[in-house]
């Protein structure tokens, strides 16, 4: 879809200045007195207000007080609680009790004001004008995607069918294929005349169904209210149309809605990237309830007009699209094909941005073996934390070497040293429980240039010798190339 | 004849309907080629519950139809068809018109702004550049165009050493014999990539590597600025021993040129303020992912030159690498900026290029399929991510992902840049 070269600059002459408006903030002192004030001790924190301050930053939520759900004169308050406590875009489930996913639940516009709650969906597009054995194989490249990375697997959320064939028995047949290979939540995307044969072999799976505009709605809004299914709307560059027809369908009784407002790669993604921004700041900022719903991106859209590119630029280019919606705030995403090279990296942002601000992300602590060390090799210490580590590993990896990794509660070198969380007795630990000197001759440890203050500490506290290694790990090569190495090449030293 | 009939008994069933508002059907068999539903407007059929009993009722209706095999022709009624039949007057909770909603842009006013920063200088400015970039200068999150406007578009650098090092493979590729002299590679960048500056780092000063000279080092900066006429940003090995004695001299023979001098740290930054006091250039100020550092070293630095002569380099991790972190810097400093955080308005520049640190961006492993689409990606999809977290400057590696990201910065600043990346990356189209 393209946007005309006047519509996309629509967003521009609309601008109108306004006070600012922030949102409220739920503070404990909203939460405290409509809680029980028992302070009974069966939630962690044991006091009330401990609870609520809980409950604030969403580390605890309302189950974890049971005394608000067993006890009937709670039962206002609890209600009370509930809306104080909802979030600012509605959650919305696809799928069936069995396999679901879960969009949306956003509390805050950036990440760092809390955190992002319920990952970017991924859903791949088959079109039902595909060969039979072109859709196996696209199933099939979706259920076995998987990506090993910091301790998880990446994945692939959904699927999405969509009608290119305009037939509703090929819409059907491929439903059924579909539901026969995976148990993936979808969305199902056809004309309101097409979808309904289709949607009621999936009826139980409480699909996603695709979309309603400013010309099908009513159709399509009868559909989806009677077989009470999460419905997107399609409102191509138009907040206010798209706002129109969420007003109108929820007068109806739809509840669960998913919005579109178009994506472009090209000279319109200017408005692609600000409605989406806009749409987000208004439902979460301004408590605008008709844009309160999950976001929808659809790069996939640029496959439509290929232009006669190629597809791999079409799968470089897609990728691109959907990392910068993805950064402002879609909810799901529907892509193209499950192509690992252009795939990937958008699993990986998705999963960065989502991580929990709050939390350090640190690995295990314990002994790695990089490249083929012998006896005479060096043994380097370093943190936990896992930028660091990947950073030393990144560094480092082309040596024959161990790395001690020490448990620095999951911070980086220097702040753990500031807040002794990585302590000569840490170091001494790792040394002993990774059985380390069974492996070598000699007893001489490197340690970070950061950590130099230990030395002395980590002499005493392990008998071995300390050397300072450099203050950042792309300096360990020459380093090792001078200090342990000297000027003759050990055993074991090896350029790969 | 039958039509008639069963016309008839649907409209006996709505009469009953109005009277009691509740029916039950029992032991009675139709069987019709054709439904047609004209309902009357009435009282009783007013209301939701009702409207929904009466939809639920001739779906089960048509179901029983189909069940019986009284009538295999007939396929229920949908709710669609019967909401097309029943005229407005009757539903008037479920709307048939669009109600129709207004939308206010959520704008906000920003206290702060964002310094105009420039580099390089032309002939009537003293220098010998032949165009000078700006950045800098907005007082809205990055690229928000609802709320005001991006005065200046983001600029790319591109990535230069001085000496021969391991770079990728889908790199070099694109480089080939260039690679082995930094003036050719220069020269490339400037005309065929068309980046708006060059970052020429000169590792090899580094005395764990090559150890250049500061004499022999700055000839080359001096070789670069008469080949190429982009502003130039010159960048020392990180060694703060000898980048406190090359970064002065670069300075000193750059005058008149207003480069950047990378970079000013936490351990080794008066050097570097007190030549780019001198002799009027711009300060890289590295912090390595922590906003308070960055303010920190802005503080110190702010006692020699003003904030138009710095650009913040809060680090940028690979993607995968710590990206989070550094995307959160980013936008956390940005909007302190223009919140009114003055120790903080200054551009931010980044070291997109770190993005080859990943190992998925150029490991060759057949399962994550062509590195030579990969890698550029990897580097792609960082900038463009850090360009929504308010980057002005890119320092970057690759062709194809410059080319990107120089697209995505002419459409979103309402240019065109009909020019294909594609080239480069060997795919055609």
């Amino acid at each position: 879809m393209a946007y005309g070269r006047k519509e996309s600059r629509n967003f521009l002459s609309m601008v109108r200045s306004r006070r600012l408006k922030m949102p409220k903030k739920i503070g404990p002192l909203m939460i405290y007195p409509l809680l029980p004030k028992t302070n009974c001790g069966r939630c962690p924190p044991k006091v009330c207000m401990g609870f609520a301050v809980q409950l604030t930053d969403r580390s605890l939520s309302l189950e974890d007080c049971p005394p608000l759900f067993e006890e009937k004169k709670y039962e206002e308050n609890l209600k009370k609680l509930r809306e104080l406590l909802a979030p600012s875009v509605r959650e919305v489930i696809i799928g069936s009790k069995e396999k679901q996913v879960k969009i949306g639940g956003k509390l805050v516009l950036r990440r760092h004001e809390l955190r992002y709650s319920n990952p970017t969906t991924i859903a791949v597009l088959i079109d039902d004008g595909m060969k039979d054995e072109d859709i196996s194989k696209w199933i099939d490249e979706v259920n076995s995607f998987r990506y090993r990375y910091v301790g998880m697997d990446l994945t692939l959320d959904m699927l999405a069918i969509r009608s290119t064939s305009k037939d509703q028995e090929r819409f059907e047949k491929v439903i059924k294929k579909v539901a026969d290979k995976t148990n993936l939540p979808m969305v199902l995307w056809a004309e309101s005349s097409i979808l309904e044969r289709g949607l009621k072999v999936v009826e139980d799976r409480r699909p996603l169904i695709y979309a309603a505009t400013k010309d099908n709605w009513g159709e399509i809004g009868a559909i989806a209210l009677k077989y009470k299914c999460p419905l997107a709307i399609y409102s191509p560059n138009d907040i206010k149309m798209l706002k129109s027809l969420v007003n109108t369908l929820k007068s109806w009784g739809i509840e669960d809605f998913v919005l579109d407002i178009g994506a472009a790669f090209g000279k319109d993604i200017a408005a692609t990237i600000n409605n989406l921004t806009m749409m987000r700041i208004s439902a979460i900022e301004e408590k605008d309830e008709l844009l309160a719903y999950p976001l929808l991106g659809i790069p996939v859209r640029i496959w439509d007009e290929e232009n006669g590119k190629s597809p791999e630029l079409l799968s470089w280019e897609e990728s691109c699209l959907a990392s910068m919606m993805l950064i402002r705030y879609v909810d799901m995403l529907i892509i193209r094909r499950a192509t690992f090279w252009s795939t990937l990296p958008l699993l990986i942002l998705r999963n960065n941005i989502y991580n929990d601000p709050r939390k350090p992300v640190s690995v295990e602590p314990g002994l790695r073996v990089v490249g083929n060390p012998n006896e005479d090799s060096p043994v380097l210490v370093t943190s936990n934390f896992a930028l660091t580590f990947y950073t030393v590993m990144g560094d480092i990896e082309k040596l024959d070497c161990y790395i001690l990794v020490a448990d620095s509660e999951g911070l980086s070198v220097e702040s753990a040293i500031a807040g002794r969380k990585l302590t000569a007795e840490k170091i001494a630990e790792i040394i002993r429980f990774s059985k380390i000197e069974e492996k070598i001759k000699h007893r001489t440890i490197i340690i970070p240039g950061l950590a130099a203050r230990l030395k002395g500490d980590i002499e005493d506290a392990t008998k071995w010798d300390v050397l300072v290694g450099p203050r950042d790990s792309s300096m360990i090569q020459a380093f090792l190339k001078e200090k342990w190495y000297g000027k003759d090449h050990t055993p074991g030293w090896s350029y790969k | 004849m039958k039509e008639d009939k069963e016309k008839g008994m649907l409209k006996n069933l709505m009469e009953l309907l109005d009277k009691y508002e509740e029916l039950t059907l029992e032991g009675v068999s139709l069987s019709a080629d054709e439904l047609e539903i004209n309902i009357k407007s009435s009282k009783a059929l007013q209301g939701k519950i009702i409207r929904e009993e009466l939809g639920k009722t001739l779906l089960e209706l048509g179901k029983a139809l189909i069940k019986g095999g009284l009538a295999e022709a007939i396929t229920p009624p949908t709710l669609t068809q019967i909401q097309s039949q029943i005229q407005q007057p009757l539903l008037p909770s479920k709307p048939l018109e669009l109600k129709e909603s207004d939308y206010k842009l959520p704008i906000k006013k920003y206290s702060g702004k964002i310094v105009e920063v420039t580099i390089g200088a032309t002939k009537e400015e003293g220098g010998t550049r032949g165009k000078k970039v700006i950045v800098g200068g907005e007082c809205m999150p990055a690229f928000h165009l609802f709320e005001g406007l991006q005065p200046y578009a983001p600029a790319i650098a591109g990535d230069v050493f001085d000496m021969p090092i391991s770079l990728p493979k889908p790199v070099k590729e694109c480089f080939g014999d260039a690679l082995q002299d930094p003036v050719e590679w220069s020269k490339l960048l400037v005309e065929k990539v068309g980046v708006d500056l060059i970052d020429l780092e000169l590792i090899s000063t580094d005395p764990y590597i090559k150890d250049t000279p500061v004499s022999e080092a700055v000839k080359l900066v001096e070789k670069v600025l008469q080949t190429v006429k982009v502003p130039i940003i010159v960048g020392g090995s990180g060694n703060p021993d000898k980048d406190a004695q090359l970064l002065p001299k670069v300075a000193e023979v750059c005058e008149g040129e207003r480069v950047v001098l990378s970079s000013a740290t936490l351990d080794m930054w008066e050097p570097v303020a007190l030549a780019a006091k001198k002799h009027n250039h711009v300060i890289l100020a590295w912090t390595s992912i922590d906003l308070n550092q960055a303010k920190e070293l802005n503080r110190k630095l702010l006692q020699y030159v003003p904030l138009n002569q710095i650009l913040i380099d809060p680090t940028s991790a690979a993607l995968g690498y710590g990206f989070e972190y550094a995307f959160t810097i980013m936008e956390r400093i940005r909007l302190a900026a223009i919140m009114g955080d003055n120790e903080l308005q200054c551009p931010q520049i980044s070291g997109t290029a770190n993005a080859w640190g990943a190992r998925e961006a150029w490991i060759k492993d057949p399962r994550l399929g062509p590195r030579e689409f990969r890698g550029p990606l990897w580097e792609t999809i960082g900038a463009l991510a850090y360009l929504l977290a308010g980057i002005d400057i890119f320092i970057m590696l690759h062709p194809a992902a410059i080319r990107t990201v120089k697209d995505v910065i002419g459409w979103l600043m309402g240019g065109k840049n009909p020019e294909t990346f594609s080239q480069w990356l060997g795919v055609g189209g």
